[in-house]
Formats: C-alpha cells, structure tokens, sequence
C-alpha cells in the first residue's frame, strides 16, 4: 500500500511508532501530486518546499519524546478561500491572483498549531459560487473516479485531492452544499459544521449568513479528528460561538441503537437518479437493522429552500464582494478614466460570470422598492424552513436523505442553464438556511461506478450524534475503502 | 415577472459592474428566469413571520479600545505589499476630484 493513501489516524500511529517520518509521508503525497494533477486540477498552488519544511519541523517534535501535536505531520489541503499567509489565496477568482495573504486564518493557524502539513490550495468555483468546480477562473477540476465528471462544488479540489490521495484530509468552505456535495461526487467524508461552530476569520466571504468551513477526509474518524482541530469560539468571528467544543471521538463507535432516524418524505421525490433513492434506503436499512429507530418526519417547506437561498445568499454576495474595489489589494484595470470607470473596469474583468450574475442578482433583491418582496420575504422563509427541523427533531436525533438527486454529472453538462445547475444543491442548502450540521459519507456507486452520498443531518451543535451515525453507517460499508483508479 | 434591458443596466450601475449590450441581454434573460423562480417565495402567508438574519443568535460584542499590537506600522509595508498602486505609505487611486 502506497504512504499516500494512509487516513489521519493511520498516518498518525506510524509517525508516533516511528515506522514513517513525516517527511516521507509528504514527499508520497507530493508525489502523488505530481503524477496526477495534470489530469485532476484539484490544486491552484502546491506548496513543495514550504511543506517539507514543515514536514521536517513535524519530525523534530516526534523525536523529541513528547506527545505530538493532534495532526503533527499530516499533509493536508485548504480550499483556496481560506487564506494562508505568504501563500497565494486566490479563492478560484483572477481578481486575487496576485492576492498574497499578510495573515493566516484561524483555521490555518489552528492547523499549524496541530502540527498539519499544509501542502497546498484547492481549486474552487470562483468565490466559493458553484456546484461543479466549472466557475474557477483558472481551471475546471475533474473528478477522480471519471475525469469526464465534474467533482461537485465548490470545494471541488478538496473533495477530488482527498480521493485522489493527494492529501490526507482537506478543508472545505459549505454555503449551500459546497462541501458536501463534492464529498458525494467524489466518495469521501464531508461534514458542515453547525454555523458559529468553526471560525471564519480569514477566509473569504461569500454570504456569511450561511459559510461555514468544514472537513473533508476519507473516512469519519478522521472527520471528527479535523472537526476537533477547527472547532471552537474565535474573539476575531463574533458569529462564531463560544459552546464547549466535546471530545468527537469519544463516543464516535457508541452504535445507533436507540437512535431515531428521521426520514423526511420531501427529499425523495419524482426525478431522482434510481440508485441514488435505492443506496440511500438500502443504508437507511441497515440503520435499522443495527438498532436505529427509522420514523417518518415532514419538512414541508423544502421546496422553497432554493428560491430562499438564491436571495439572501446572493445578497450578501453583492455585500460582501463589494470590497474587490481595485485599490487596496487584487487586480486593478488599468487604462481608465477616473475612479467610477477604474471601479467598474476592474471589477468587469476581474469577476467571472457567475460571480458577476450572483452580485447583480443581490444588488436587485435589495434594492429600493423590491427588499421587503424578496430579501425580507425571503428571510421570512428562512423562518419557515428553520422551523420545519425544529420540529422534525421533536420526534427525531438525527435526519437521513440523499446528498444530491444525481451522481456526478458530465462536465458542461449544465453550464448553460444556471438554475438547473443551482438545483444540484435542492437537498443541501436548507440545512445551511437552517444552521445545522450535516455531513456527506459515502454509500454505494451507481451503474457508472460514479460514488453515491448519504447525508445526515443533525442538531444545531449535536456534530457528536452526527458522527456517531455516520461511524456506524461506515462500518456496514466495503473494506478497505474503495479508491479511484486514477 | 418583466425585466427591461434597462432595469438590469441600472442595478449593474449600482454593483459597480460594466457590461457588453449582448451580456445585458443575458443577463436579463438570467433575471427573469431567476425572479420567477423565486416567485415561489410569495405563495407562502408570512405577515406574522419573524425574519431570520442568522440561525444562531449573533449580537456585535464589545471590547475594550486598547492597541494590541503596538508594532503595527512595521506592517504597512507587508499590507501595502499586495496594493495595485501604491505612493509612500498610501494607496494611490486614479484622480477623484477634477
């Protein structure tokens, strides 16, 4: 077995044994980089060297004795919206490409404390704005299992790097879907965290009313393992709260007996792909067969999660992005006649459509005499969907649905029509509405051999009974962990 | 829901965006097709719904005013360092007032 493939909690035990040195496993992981990326694309910016240093740090505190640090020496990817200090952080945009961030994020320097390797940046749809990695300005990353497919997006280049094993784990950014439906795509773990439960200082906003980073791994331990390295309040993010952060592992293998799974009507609907509906019931069943308590629950106002997302994400976006001015940082066009034209020009060619389509979309649902028909409205649905979990989880611990009606789709097979690429993101985005956890584990492949994604989703703050069902769904799932022949 | 081409190239005035007349048209096909989708919205009865800004309860802390890092000006030059043009210790813009 190749180095490159170890998990985190595999990597770690042979580096604390001594039977691996970090460095080696950087140098496989790299390697692996190398020989694949030319077809994946998963990353903007490698970082080689900065990485073996740290790598050879790593190594000095293992022979030093004592215990070291949680990830001490493992290699892992950051979305490119995450910023790294002194390594470029495009966030998928040309307007950052000369962009060299003067500071880490708090989840950058939380992986740094943990002794992680960062070995490079993720490619992305543009500010974090897609659901198949198309809308990067620099290039469309593919997905491992069939290069033809797209990874899902927008953390695309986390999701195809961790199941290509060019990292051991990664980090994604999830507004409506972006982690998780990668996570499905490409047969990985992917978890949003409950929003305020990770840190977003530092990391570039796209509405950030829903952001949240969150991890992406190869397998559920090691989700709960990074969850537990990010987690936690942050003085620099006043959203992000300051509820102790448990101990994830600690009752990950606890089994689901007793534990009531809620299954809502909604999410299995008329059009979805057939195996997807068939894997997911089939792991819903062994669920039960493992003790779980399947109970049907409603969430009623899940249809209107989208058009509720498009508007007040969209929002934000024309909010936040407003600050891509040309004058402080990025790309400035040149050749222009006063500020209001240098503004314009600027922001013209250093956005892509998508983000050009997102900021004139939410420029409009808040602008004078259309605010309170779409944006409160849309804030007063938001209400509604919130509502529909709180009262599911009366009856319920932990919700079961599909990640996404599809398998990975072909490349281009939608970018023509925005609002039916948008709808890849029909069974994810309402839990970012509502604020809750929710996480994408692997359950099956379809007739293709494209990966299928369970997602579970959970209390606001209950990643622990989160992961507790996704630990034992994983135990009922082939061993070792299917890999993509690249 | 009707959109003119007219209306779009309004909000890209407000967005600080420029725009090709084939990229209005576009975008005003996008807009239409957008906000009737999101018409759906309407249907549902919200007079005695609470908007939801955020899912948790988020409220602006305060802090004491203290300098906390006294050494800051030795980072101007690493936060100039990514300005797009740049004079001594300013940024520098195109001309603003004739």
């Amino acid at each position: 077995m190749s180095l490159c493939t170890l998990t985190i909690s595999e990597a770690r035990a042979k580096l604390s044994a001594r039977e691996l040195s970090a460095v080696e496993l950087t140098r496989a992981v790299l390697d692996r980089i190398q020989a694949t990326d030319g077809r994946l694309h998963a990353y903007l910016h490698v970082c080689a060297d900065a990485a073996l240093n740290q790598a050879a740090a790593a190594d000095r505190m293992l022979a030093a004795g004592a215990p070291p640090p949680p990830l001490c020496g493992i290699p892992i990817a950051l979305k490119d919206v995450i910023l790294t200090r002194g390594i470029p952080s495009t966030a998928g945009s040309k307007i950052l490409e000369d962009f060299i961030p003067p500071y880490d994020a708090t989840v950058t320097r939380r992986l740094r404390e943990a002794g992680a390797v960062i070995v490079g940046k993720a490619n992305c749809d543009e500010f974090a704005m897609g659901s198949s990695n198309e809308n990067s300005a620099y290039a469309a990353c593919r997905n491992p299992w069939n290069t033809d497919r797209v990874p899902g997006g927008s953390s695309g280049g986390s999701a195809a790097a961790v199941a290509a094993d060019q990292a051991c784990a990664s980090l994604g950014t999830d507004t409506g879907g972006s982690i998780r439906l990668p996570a499905a795509f490409c047969g990985v773990v992917g978890l949003k965290p409950s929003y305020g439960r990770v840190s977003r200082f530092g990391v570039v906003a796209y509405a950030s009313s829903l952001d949240q980073v969150g991890p992406v791994t190869k397998d559920v331990r090691d989700c709960a393992l990074l969850l537990q390295a990010i987690a936690g309040h942050d003085p620099r993010d006043s959203t992000s709260v300051a509820a102790p952060v448990p101990d994830y592992t600690a009752e990950m293998d606890a089994g689901v007996r007793g534990l009531r799974i809620g299954i809502p009507r909604e999410y299995f609907v008329d059009g979805m792909q057939p195996e997807v509906e068939a894997a997911v019931r089939r792991a819903i069943g062994c669920l039960e067969e493992m003790g779980a308590e399947v109970v049907p629950v409603s969430l009623p106002h899940t249809e209107y999660a989208v058009a509720a997302y498009y508007v007040v994400a969209t929002a934000e976006a024309s909010s936040n992005l407003a600050r891509y001015d040309g004058v402080r940082y990025g790309y400035r066009a040149a050749d222009v006649t006063g500020l209001a034209d240098m503004y314009r020009a600027t922001r013209a060619r250093g956005f892509g459509n998508e983000v050009k389509r997102r900021i004139m979309l939410g420029t409009y649902v808040l602008s004078a005499g259309y605010y309170d028909a779409y944006y409160l409205q849309a804030q007063k649905v938001r209400t509604l969907v919130r509502r529909d979990f709180l009262h599911a989880f009366e009856t319920c611990d932990v919700i079961a649905t599909p990640v996404a009606p599809t398998t990975a789709f072909l490349v281009g097979e939608k970018t023509d029509d925005p609002l039916t690429m948008y709808l890849s993101d029909i069974f994810t985005i309402a839990v970012n509405l509502a604020g809750l956890p929710g996480v994408s584990v692997p359950c099956g492949f379809d007739d293709r051999g494209m990966p299928i994604g369970l997602q579970l989703i959970g209390r606001a703050f209950d990643e622990t009974t989160l992961l507790r069902a996704a630990y034992a769904h994983e135990q009922m799932q082939d061993r070792p962990r299917p890999r993509p022949a690249l | 829901m009707r959109i003119t081409t007219d209306e779009v190239r309004k909000v890209a005035d407000l967005a600080r965006l420029a725009f090709s007349e084939d990229e209005l048209a576009d975008l005003t096909q996008h807009f239409e097709k957008m906000l009737g989708y999101v018409e759906k919205l309407r249907e549902l009865p919200t007079a005695s719904v609470e908007p939801t800004a955020h899912a948790v309860d988020v409220t602006a802390p305060l802090r004491d005013d203290v300098v906390r890092n006294p050494d800051d000006h030795a980072n101007t030059d690493v936060l100039l360092a990514n300005a797009p043009d740049r004079k001594a210790d300013f940024f520098r813009v195109p001309k603003i007032i004739e």
